[in-house]
């Protein structure tokens, strides 16, 4: 209790301590002889390791093996962490809620170093190089077809989302960028499931990516489309606009002339 | 005048010419207020002159959809305020023409409340039954052709007329049932059967155990369906054999259909919904339910696919499944029972 009441700008200040010591760390392991990349790679991940002590730990465990308040993160592989740290969904907001993206709470070498401490503690997916997203020369019908095959059952055929059970939902792929996307489906965040790179290979996530690009871009010729989701807005629309006028002409055409 | 009256003039729910529940004075029958068009020529000419303006305006907003149909293009985006982008050509036809119409309606309506005579009329309902004289000629018409055609003196035809009147249903009752084949079995088969190899929807590729992590989802199809024709019913077999593949801890499993059904996690289930039939893969990793996005039924795939919501009544059936030499997951036999919603003879 005592811990998540604690002054707001705690965090910074302990954030603030630690970065200043790894930063000095740094500091004094880049200076010695040893190969550059290799002492980078270790003391990240020490890096990594703090702030997820830091930050994380409360509810994903000292060693990340998970909690009643979050779960495991051995084996979810940098690729998860570069998701939902890097687009703001975490840290969470509050316990028990559904990660939204927002404003992100890390730089991105903090971020960098939080993947690769995951990524050393148990084999998952890696964040896509630009190749693995790269969608020129992509097959936009077979992204089409994969997209209302895999994707469509919960993000709609619009890519606009919809309800899960639970109070859950699935959030709308307007906003989202090729990375996000390709994390997202190798790495399965909250209610998702994965679609791993064997099952929907690369070359078939850079088809999906391409087609929601597509979407993305797609307006409305028809005017208002009132969220592209479909009947329930639009047969409310009609019920209270097109049944509204309906009334006012019958109570007119009724009422009693003067 | 009439039975709703009573007492003295008050009809129901009136008391001393006022309204019980409104208070308000209740206005005679028969009694007729003159409009202001019915006593002022100013105000009828006023009523005129707005009735024509908008036959008027009707006419040039007609005259006006045909010119926009043939000079704007339908190739530009005009944005709109609260409608958003739309088609130049179609919102100006569409509103100039609908203006147009509703305009005719909206002139005639005024013309009939504002000028045409608005007196109250009685008018008379006339009674339903016939009167005794038109029952009489109609049972002496009867009587009479009875007599005159003699069916009650001419037993055989009489009696031959009745066998042909009982026997003319008979070829309706044996060309309804020939209106299409049975469905013999087709209801409670599928394509899947020992050794069939399972394959991705879509990209039709062997799916090897190794390929689904612990929380994967995979949407998958029989590898004889794609041997089956358009015309011979592929999409009809593709609706019955569609299934999903997911993993999970084997220490999260409650239960299964069937000992050793699944592949180490790997379970299989129809995709289609045992209430009316959606394909459903709206699977969620955390919980293992399944949901039908059509009417709420979740299914637990942890637990032998059970309802745990909505209004499916049978649980999600699940195809057993195993490897075959090459190690690509393949089914173990077919589906145990009718996939899809209940039907009449399932039992």
């Amino acid at each position: 209790m005592a811990l998540s009441r604690r002054h707001p700008a705690a965090i910074f200040a302990v954030l603030a301590v630690a970065l200043g010591t790894t930063g000095a760390a740094y500091a004094a392991v880049s200076a010695s002889t040893a190969p550059k990349s290799v002492v980078k790679s270790a003391t990240q991940v020490e890096q990594g390791k703090s702030l997820f002590l830091e930050g994380c730990s409360s509810c994903h465990g000292l060693a990340a093996q998970g909690s009643s308040d979050g779960p495991s993160l051995i084996g979810v592989g940098s690729a998860a962490v570069d998701f939902q740290v890097g687009s703001g969904r975490m840290p969470l907001a509050g316990p028990g809620i559904q990660s939204e993206p927002g404003p992100v709470h890390y730089s991105d070498n903090e971020i960098a170093a939080l993947a690769a401490y995951v990524a050393s503690i148990g084999p998952g997916p890696a964040i896509p190089t630009q190749d693995m997203i790269s969608t020129s020369g992509a097959d936009l019908a077979l992204g089409g077809e994969l997209f209302r095959t895999n994707c469509s059952q919960c993000h709609s055929v619009s890519g606009k989302g919809g309800a899960l059970s639970q109070g859950g939902w699935a959030p709308s792929l307007m906003k989202a960028d090729p990375k996000e996307i390709y994390e997202a489906m190798v790495t399965g965040p909250e209610s998702m499931p994965i679609f791993s790179d064997k099952t929907v290979t690369v070359q078939d996530k850079q088809a999906i990516i391409r087609y929601l690009q597509e979407l993305q871009k797609q307006d409305s010729p028809g005017g208002a489309a009132l969220g592209r989701l479909g009947p329930v807005t639009e047969g409310l629309f009609l019920f209270i606009v097109g049944l509204g006028a309906l009334i006012v002409v019958a109570v007119w055409i009724g009422a009693k002339a003067k | 005048m009439n039975e709703i009256q009573h007492g003295s003039h008050d009809p129901i729910g009136a008391v001393n010419g006022h309204d019980v529940i409104t208070g308000k004075p209740i206005v005679p029958l028969g009694h007729h207020e003159l409009r202001r068009a019915d006593i002022d020529p100013k105000a009828a000419i006023r009523a005129e002159r707005q009735v024509a303006a908008m036959f008027g305006l009707s006419s040039v907003l007609i005259v006006t959809s045909i010119i926009a149909f043939i000079v704007v293009p339908n190739d530009v985006l005009v944005i709109l305020p609260l409608i958003g982008p739309v088609n130049a050509n179609h919102i100006s036809v569409g509103f100039s023409l609908g203006l147009g119409i509703f305009l005719i309606g909206t002139g005639a309506i005024h013309w009939a409340k504002k000028l045409m005579p608005d007196v109250e009329i009685t008018e008379e309902r006339h009674a339903f039954a016939s009167s005794a004289e038109d029952k009489a000629a109609f049972g002496e018409a009867i009587r009479e052709g009875k007599s005159a055609s003699g069916i009650g003196e001419r037993k055989i035809i009489r009696r031959s007329l009745l066998g042909s009147l009982a026997l003319f249903p008979l070829p309706l009752i044996v060309f309804l049932r020939d209106l299409g084949p049975m469905p013999k079995t087709r209801l409670r088969e599928t394509i899947w059967d020992k050794n069939i190899e399972i394959l991705t929807d879509a990209t039709y590729r062997p799916i090897r155990p190794e390929d689904i992590p612990i929380g994967g989802l995979v949407n998958a199809v029989p590898a004889n369906l794609l041997k089956i024709e358009e015309e011979d019913g592929n999409l009809n077999e593709r609706g019955k054999a569609s299934i999903i593949l997911v993993r999970m801890a084997p220490a999260d499993i409650v239960s299964q259909q069937g000992q050793g059904w699944d592949y180490q996690g790997i379970l299989a289930y129809s995709k289609i919904c045992t209430h009316v039939g959606c394909p459903i893969s709206l699977y969620q990793q955390r919980t293992h339910h399944l949901l039908c996005p059509c009417h709420q039924s979740t299914f637990d795939l942890a637990d032998s696919g059970n309802v745990v919501f909505g209004p499916a009544a049978r649980r999600m059936p699940q195809l057993p499944i195993t490897v075959n030499e090459q190690g690509y997951l393949v089914a173990a036999s077919g589906f145990k029972e009718p996939i899809g919603p209940s039907f009449w003879e399932r039992g």
